[in-house]
């Protein structure tokens, strides 16, 4: 028995009405995320994808070598290429230097390896000087370390378009001459060093963060409203103060000559001519992130805390459980939603911090984020900064993605 | 909190260890905004306190620092403050629009893939400022906006919109959907319908995301310092600048501006919270 359709008021099923009022519904949502979602796609997704693009591109020495990584391909990488080779490291120079553009290949190559950067500039000294036939002699003759293969092995090696180079010099490997990835020299194994840095720091940050937050966030879900929105105000206002604001006002305090180092002086903790550093280092780069983190831990937890019903304690004492039990078995397993979510936010924040490291960090004190910026702005190695930034970013999406499984990005909360 | 008469003393101990202890970490919070303001009024030209401050003497307090401010031409605070309020305003305004937009369409329960789309526009909130900067800036230098207002305005419209999504989906969390199907039975057009009572009743949310859009782009500077070329200096890449440089008594008078207005923006921002809480039923 086949169950009646029922019909809406003009005639069509209503099941099949229905399908068509939700498609139109979903349609008006997607709709109105639509400008947004696409303004970020074209402004900021695609953008990121760009720099991925950067880190790994290496196209330039392609580009500038045609003719001699296309006689290399016939060349095994063992022996001496033979004369075509040659020829066509001939006219390739030839043409750079008549367009005077040769001197990007020379850091490209030097950084393949080191002794290139004379072999070019002595050989495209002498070009004009090579006859016509036999260049690999006249090569030979002009450096001899065209005659040594390992050279043109480096050389055949810069071919690839796509290279993670960059990304090894990131974490101080990169490639020997037989393609082989080995770590950097004891002495130049810089970016570990920054890396564990930048990781201390946002750890210990976070966790002296949850440590001054937890009481006074306590204090403040637990005090009557008219003392804890008065003293709610020492957490927003710095909230709200300019970043920019907040770390001048640590340098003020932090100078040789500041007020902090009077007290110590003046409790005789250090000698007046001899006061301690506490700017332009490590110390400097805690204190003042801790300080300007702390209303992001404070927030959460708040905002957690202000839900646990003080009954629960209380329920927990009339049991016989001392405060010291009672907050342990009972209130603290409730803040842990509040502790995740304020821990994970303070640690991708740190993580990625740039200004106040940068103005009180000091050399020691600089994290990765000053780096980037460092080859971004000054040593102008955008594909380096490109990849130093991607491992970043991979870094904190893991992180993000953690949040969104524990808190849900839905619950950030602000203010 | 006093406590009761009969609480044991090692209670007692731990209570006001305990209340001694927030008390410290609230002036750890506050007291450094507040070593500026008496800085800024210094007569000398050093940041520490001079003998005369300290003794409360009138003579050792002066306004110069908020005259070389204004007056001045070592640096261009004029042009800077004018810039900011410009990209500000603009940032402000795209920020609230795309950002209100959208987070109608996420609050609607028709969504689909609700998370992944939330995930993706907070996303610009959550991501180091320095890779947003390093790739905003490939991105403008390639279609020809470095060193241009609209350029700064797209990147702080991007930086300000998750605050603004955040906070207005908040709101509609509490927002009560018959009201506008009441609306539309009365035969009012889905445009009519918003303005006239969705934008009203949500107003709150839209004006505190307004407010973070407008603090972050104002106080925006790792994204400025890769896109602005000398026209387009705010006022933080004039104090990063000056930071890098010497602390000036000027900066410490721009600082202390800036307190006061981050004061009025607070003050602000806690009523439309209170309001909304009011509007939504809220109640402690």
């Amino acid at each position: 028995m086949s169950q009646e359709q029922i019909l809406s008021s003009d005639g069509i099923p209503l099941e099949e009405s229905l399908k068509k009022a939700e498609r139109k519904n979903k349609l008006k949502a997607v709709l109105l995320v639509a400008p947004l979602f696409l303004f970020l796609l074209i402004i900021y997704v695609f953008p990121i994808g760009d720099m991925l693009f950067r880190s790994v591109d290496d196209r330039m020495i392609t580009k500038m070598l045609p003719k001699t990584f296309q006689a290399m391909e016939n060349w095994d990488g063992q022996d001496l290429p033979d004369e075509p080779v040659y020829k066509a490291i001939y006219e390739d120079l030839k043409y750079l230097k008549e367009n005077k553009t040769y001197g990007k290949i020379i850091a490209r190559l030097n950084y393949e390896k080191s002794g290139f950067s004379s072999l070019i500039k002595k050989t495209v000294r002498k070009l004009k000087k090579i006859e016509e036939g036999n260049y690999k002699e006249q090569f030979i003759k002009i450096h001899k370390r065209w005659g040594q293969p390992e050279y043109l092995v480096a050389l055949k090696n810069a071919a690839p378009n796509w290279s993670y180079a960059k990304y090894l010099k990131g974490m101080d490997m990169r490639f020997d001459q037989d393609r082989n990835i080995v770590q950097v020299e004891e002495d130049r194994r810089i970016y570990k060093i920054l890396w564990m840095r930048t990781i201390n720091v946002a750890f210990w940050v976070t966790l002296f963060c949850f440590v001054l937050a937890y009481p006074i966030s306590h204090l403040l879900a637990t005090l009557p409203m008219k003392y804890s929105n008065l003293l709610m105000i020492c957490v927003l206002l710095p909230f709200w103060t300019s970043l920019l604001v907040r770390t001048s006002s640590w340098m003020v305090l932090l100078q040789q000559q500041g007020p902090i180092n009077d007290l110590i002086v003046w409790l005789g903790l250090a000698a007046d001519d001899n006061r301690p550093e506490l700017m332009y280092n490590v110390i400097g780069t805690f204190v003042a992130m801790t300080q300007i983190l702390l209303p992001f831990m404070v927030l959460p937890l708040y905002s957690v805390m202000k839900t646990i019903s003080p009954s629960l304690m209380r329920a927990g004492k009339s049991l016989g459980g001392t405060p010291l039990v009672s907050f342990v078995k009972i209130y603290f397993p409730l803040t842990i939603p509040g502790i995740g979510a304020g821990c994970l936010l303070v640690f991708i924040l740190a993580i990625g911090y740039y200004i106040t490291p940068a103005l009180v960090g000091g050399a020691s004190g600089s994290l990765i984020s000053n780096t980037i910026a460092y080859h971004m702005k000054s040593s102008l190695d955008w594909a380096f900064a490109s990849a130093l930034g991607t491992m970043l970013l991979v870094g904190v999406l893991a992180i993000y993605w953690v949040y969104n499984k524990l808190v849900g990005i839905d619950n950030i909360k602000l203010g | 909190m006093a406590l009761p008469n009969h609480t044991p003393l090692n209670y007692r101990i731990w209570h006001y260890t305990y209340l001694t202890f927030c008390g410290l970490v609230f002036f750890f919070l506050i007291a450094p905004l507040f070593v500026i303001l008496p800085l800024s009024f210094n007569a000398e030209q050093y940041i520490h306190f001079s003998a005369k401050m300290l003794a409360l003497d009138p003579e050792g307090f002066s306004l110069r620092w908020y005259e070389d401010m204004i007056y001045g031409t070592k640096n261009p605070w004029g042009l800077a403050t004018k810039n900011s309020l410009i990209i500000a305003f603009f940032a402000t305004i795209g920020s609230t629009v795309l950002g209100t937009v959208a987070a109608l369409g996420l609050s609607s329960r028709h969504m689909p893939y609700k998370a992944a789309f939330m995930a993706l526009l907070i996303s610009p909130m959550i991501v180091p400022l320095i890779i947003s900067g390093t790739a905003i800036f490939f991105f403008m230098a390639k279609v020809g906006l470095a060193a241009t207002h609209t350029g700064i305005v797209l990147s702080h419209i991007i930086l300000g919109t998750p605050f603004v999504v955040i906070t207005v989906t908040a709101t509609l969390s509490g927002f009560d959907h018959s009201v506008t199907r009441a609306a539309a039975s009365l035969g009012s057009n889905p445009v009519n319908t918003f303005m006239k009572i969705t934008l009203p009743l949500i107003m709150p949310g839209v004006i505190s995301g307004a407010l973070f859009a407008f603090v972050t782009s104002f106080d925006e500077v790792v994204v400025v310092l890769f896109l602005a070329g000398l026209e387009n200096t705010t006022i933080p890449i004039q104090m990063w600048v000056g930071l890098r440089e010497q602390l000036s008594p000027t900066i410490m008078a721009v600082a202390t501006c800036l307190i006061v207005m981050s004061t009025l923006i607070l003050v602000s921002a806690e009523l439309l919270r209170r309001r909304s809480e009011r509007l939504r039923g809220i109640n402690h």
